[in-house]
């Protein structure tokens, strides 16, 4: 898995014009017409199978048309987007605009009424299992057990992804989100940030291809926002796919490769940072020239649509 | 990465992972202190208080008291056991850690019986601590090997209908104190029963009601069996209400697990 990120990640680096081994490699010599049919034939069904691959290896996420109301509440009303494998996805929107209800299908808390969500290869909807073996959740609160010590609450989960060295696990983890002293400690005792920062190395447990995190890093302080911006950086890096709701849109900014702004249960915006700023051109008016922030794309955005609407 | 083999695994790991919660919810319980004061201590101290203060005055037609009071006082520390069932069950709901397991590969009801069978565990324990000090305070019983079985038996099936009984609270409570208030007409109900007195010296309105209760029930038919007596259809109408609340309650506790996660 993690050689196929890489070559994954090289491709993309490159372009998409890949040469296509089903051309190169089956340079044969044709006798007759038999034979250069079976050499077609072959060379048309590794095209085929090589398409199909490079499908489920570039995309995390697919999510289709997705609806989901509880009783008269409309919370998505058909949501589309796509995430790429190894990146940042940052998912964008105001209280109530549907990220927690979003996250809940696509990680199988919840099913949706209509539509599909694909996550590593997997439909959420048939394959649950194969979609929970693929993902960790980090939820809005703090979903660890205040009774245990730290390194008990990640042994657990250990022991639950059924590794085979639970507690070299959980040592590993301490030490590399700065919890080795206050490991022993009941988590009752820790701060926010600790606590925090405890939510996420579970989440790291048995390192699952794709994370999600939801709104990480609300009710920390600065410092343990650009902590967790950090953890969220590498493990992009070390090619997982990070799947975040944010409220802050200097987080989006700062971390994410792509962008959606989800308002009123849609997507109305999708990009790159870039593409969403090309959405906007700078003033001409201005004597400086001055680029639009994330924040005033963002708002703009949503302003534009409850005018039209 | 062999997802059809991991996917294999969810099952076959069920028992496990049981232990895994098993053990967390076990934790709980030795690192509370409350917990195991309510649970063992109290009953213990109504044990001490019934038989060296208010024993003396009371008829019971046996000889010895702690032998007539100690099913009653079983009933007693079961029920206040299982109303910490729905206080853990409230606290991993409100604190969030219910969603990290369901997100993960584990079979999804898991963390509902890892808590079901801590109840048992636990009670499990508490009963064995209080048999033990009864024995101290001078209660023999001439009961087999059989009849101790079906004691055990019959108060599994009790804690096992009360644990579900504690599951709903657990699930719906508003409060951390509605998760746990539903328990106590529960350890009251044994004292309108035959667990302190017998039914014969009460008013009649609450004579039938004490008749007509599952503990009255229960508490005779394991008093008969420890006295090594044979057990008369007590013993049926016992198991009826054991098996009728457990089924109730079951089907209830599934309905509000199945409205809490969707």
């Amino acid at each position: 898995m993690a050689r196929k990120l890489q070559v994954a990640k090289e491709r993309r680096k490159v372009g998409r014009g890949t040469p296509d081994p089903g051309r190169t490699q089956e340079k044969l010599a044709i006798t007759d017409r038999y034979e250069f049919f079976k050499a077609w034939r072959l060379m048309s069904r590794r095209r085929l199978l090589y398409q199909k691959e490079n499908i489920v290896q570039n995309i995390a996420i697919q999510v289709k048309d997705l609806q989901k109301s509880y009783k008269k509440l409309n919370v998505l009303k058909g949501v589309n987007f796509t995430v790429e494998q190894g990146s940042i996805f940052a998912l964008l929107g105001s209280n109530g605009a549907g990220k927690t209800t979003l996250i809940n299908i696509l990680t199988t808390l919840l099913k949706q009424d209509s539509g599909t969500a694909i996550v590593n290869g997997f439909d959420v909807a048939s394959k649950p299992d194969h979609v929970r073996q693929s993902l960790s959740l980090t939820g809005q609160s703090a979903a660890v057990d205040e009774i245990l010590t730290g390194r008990e609450n990640l042994i657990m989960i250990a022991r639950l992804r059924h590794l085979n060295q639970p507690r070299q696990v959980a040592d590993e983890l301490l030490t590399r989100f700065g919890l080795t002293d206050a490991a022993t400690r009941r988590v009752s005792t820790y701060s926010g940030g600790m606590r925090r920062r405890l939510d996420l190395a579970m989440s790291l447990v048995g390192t699952p291809p794709i994370l999600f995190l939801d709104e990480p890093t609300t009710g920390l302080d600065p410092e343990g926002r650009i902590e967790v911006w950090k953890v969220m950086k590498e493990l992009a890096d070390g090619g997982r796919t990070v799947f975040l709701t944010t409220q802050y849109l200097d987080e989006a900014e700062q971390l994410a490769d792509h962008i959606a702004i989800l308002h009123e249960g849609r997507i109305l915006a999708s990009g790159t940072l870039t593409e969403l700023k090309k959405l906007f051109p700078p003033a001409k008016t201005e004597y400086v020239e001055k680029q639009p922030t994330l924040e005033e794309i963002f708002l703009a955005i949503i302003g534009k649509k409850e005018v039209l609407q | 990465m062999g997802m059809t083999q991991k996917q294999e695994t969810i099952h076959k790991h069920f028992f496990s992972d049981m232990s895994v919660m098993l053990g967390r919810s076990m934790r709980h319980i030795f690192r509370s202190m409350d917990t195991i004061i309510t649970v063992t201590i109290m009953p213990i101290a109504f044990m001490l208080l019934f038989v060296y203060v208010f024993g003396g005055a009371i008829q019971t037609g046996t000889a010895n008291y702690v032998n007539y009071l100690l099913p009653g006082i079983l009933l007693i520390a079961i029920a206040s056991g299982i109303s910490y069932t729905a206080f853990r069950l409230f606290t991993d709901v409100q604190r969030g850690i219910i969603e990290r397991f369901r997100s993960m590969p584990i079979a999804p009801s898991t963390m509902l019986w890892g808590h079901v069978l801590t109840s048992l565990v636990s009670n499990a324990i508490s009963v064995v601590v209080i048999i033990l000090v009864a024995l101290i305070m001078g209660f023999r019983s001439s009961a087999g090997i059989l009849s101790w079985l079906a004691v055990f038996g019959i108060l599994a099936l009790f804690t096992l209908a009360l644990t579900w009984v504690a599951v709903i609270p657990g699930l719906t409570a508003k409060s951390i104190d509605g998760a746990s208030a539903f328990s106590y007409p529960l350890i009251f109900l044994p004292f309108i029963s035959s667990a302190f007195v017998p039914t014969r010296s009460m008013p009649l309105v609450v004579r039938v009601f004490a008749e007509n209760q599952p503990v009255t029930a229960i508490v005779d038919t394991i008093r008969a069996l420890l006295a090594g007596q044979p057990v008369s259809q007590e013993i049926w109408v016992a198991l009826a209400w054991c098996v009728g609340i457990l089924l109730v309650a079951y089907i209830f506790a599934m309905r509000a697990y199945r409205k809490r996660v969707s």
